[in-house]
């Protein structure tokens, strides 16, 4: 397969940031009450993640060490803004619907974990293409979970009435919906033994800002308990 | 007064930080294995959040505002609003490294207690959703801290409940079907909490 080609799958299926690497969990549960919402977040992660990626990848070679992480959050949380304004210009309806989780972006650990496992050590063009697919997979998971949310909570998809309002579970498209769909995702997983970093069928990001929200701060409370004892 | 104890109550339990938010999921979920961790991890999030949003809102309203003074003084009509999540992240980056490197200095105690924490708090999204906020919502110095207050009480009453539901009830625990056990079951948990705190809602 082509390198580039295999970069899109990898992000879409191999490596799904919200399937499988169980990454950016709090735009996954807060914006996907909607399949739109859902579409809105996904492209917006995608667009800062592509560019992030590409920039990044590019400025390598110049980032003194120390400056590695300062520089890579200045390069995202531009881009992020550059986003938030033009989805304030062009598309508002979907802009006050996401609200705080637009500017939120900044700290969506998929995008520093791509930055720092890929972009770090790859040519811009390969770097673009490894964000498209990791951009991909993200919106395909939202938009998965929030037509799954909607047709359940709302009896509609991307907003067409498909189910008569007698048969709505309303608390699907609030907070409790979003764990109870999430809860039943990874049992699932479980269940059938698919790989994901919930149960170790995928080895879980080193990087604080991520990974498996499961395994990512084990190291950490470890050194507490350590200290403690 | 009237007004800050109901942004207070508003912030901490009716619409509370993780559980309808969705802000700070990974420290959530991550730290609540363990009740001590927990209590540390509550404790620094709540110290940060204030910290941040004391500093956040002194620079807004110092710099980048565009009634500040520095706006004025440049002829900025418009202010300096769109540049506010860089900035404020990158604040509350150097204000954690600040505060961590102060700690071990100065209180060797507070330090051991929160110092595993305190790096990881950089990238919760609470600390930077409520500078944020501070602006979107117009408040002033005082509202500032008490709703940082809020969020940070609200966040250390959810991960300290969830993780004695952990410790206690789900830790080891033989009746929870094979498939459920590890995360799902306390994606469920967090779900029922979720729930529970519905019933705040007639608060205010």
């Amino acid at each position: 397969m082509n390198k580039y080609v295999e970069r899109i799958y990898n992000g879409i299926v191999k490596e799904n940031p919200t399937f499988i690497m169980m990454l950016g969990m709090c735009p996954t549960l807060a914006t996907t009450t909607s399949a739109t919402n859902a579409i809105g977040m996904g492209l917006s992660t995608t667009a800062v993640l592509v560019m992030s990626n590409m920039l990044i990848s590019a400025i390598r070679k110049v980032i003194p060490g120390r400056m590695r992480l300062p520089s890579e959050i200045v390069v995202v949380a531009s881009l992020v803004t550059v986003v938030q304004l033009l989805m304030q210009a062009y598309t508002q309806d979907v802009y006050s619907a996401l609200g705080i989780y637009i500017p939120l972006i900044v700290v969506n650990c998929i995008i520093l974990g791509r930055a720092e496992s890929f972009a770090l050590f790859n040519t811009p063009i390969l770097s673009f293409f490894d964000g498209l697919g990791m951009g991909l997979g993200f919106t395909f998971a939202l938009v998965a979970l929030g037509a799954f949310r909607e047709i359940l909570g709302a009896g509609s998809i991307f907003g067409f009435q498909i189910i008569p309002d007698d048969f709505h579970i309303g608390m699907m498209v609030l907070a409790p919906g979003a764990f109870l769909v999430l809860a039943f995702l990874t049992a699932i997983q479980n269940k059938l033994g698919l790989p994901s970093a919930t149960n170790g069928g995928q080895e879980s990001s080193e990087f604080v800002t991520s990974g498996d929200v499961f395994g990512a701060f084990n190291q950490s409370t470890d050194a507490a308990d350590v200290k403690e004892a | 007064m009237v007004d800050l104890l109901l942004i207070a109550i508003k912030y901490s339990l009716v619409s509370n930080v993780v559980l309808s938010q969705f802000l700070g999921i990974c420290a959530f979920l991550g730290v609540s294995k363990k009740s001590s961790a927990s209590k540390g991890m509550g404790a620094a999030v709540i110290f940060v959040t204030v910290l941040a949003s004391i500093v956040s809102h002194l620079i807004y309203v110092g710099i980048m505002s565009a009634s500040s003074p520095i706006c004025k003084a440049l002829g900025i009509t418009d202010g300096l609003d769109f540049l506010n999540t860089i900035v404020f992240i990158l604040l509350i980056a150097a204000l954690v490294q600040l505060v961590e490197m102060f700690m071990k200095k100065n209180m060797k105690s507070l330090y051991d207690a929160l110092g595993v924490y305190l790096p990881l708090i950089t990238t919760n999204c609470a600390v930077l959703g409520v500078a944020l906020n501070n602006v979107s919502y117009g408040f002033n110095m005082i509202e500032c801290i008490v709703y940082a207050l809020g969020i940070g009480i609200g966040f250390a009453l959810a991960i300290l409940l969830l993780s004695y539901v952990r410790e206690n009830v789900l830790e080891d625990n033989k009746d929870i079907p094979r498939s459920f056990q590890g995360a799902p079951i306390v994606l469920l948990t967090a779900c029922l909490m979720s729930m529970a705190f519905f019933g705040f809602q007639g608060l205010i």
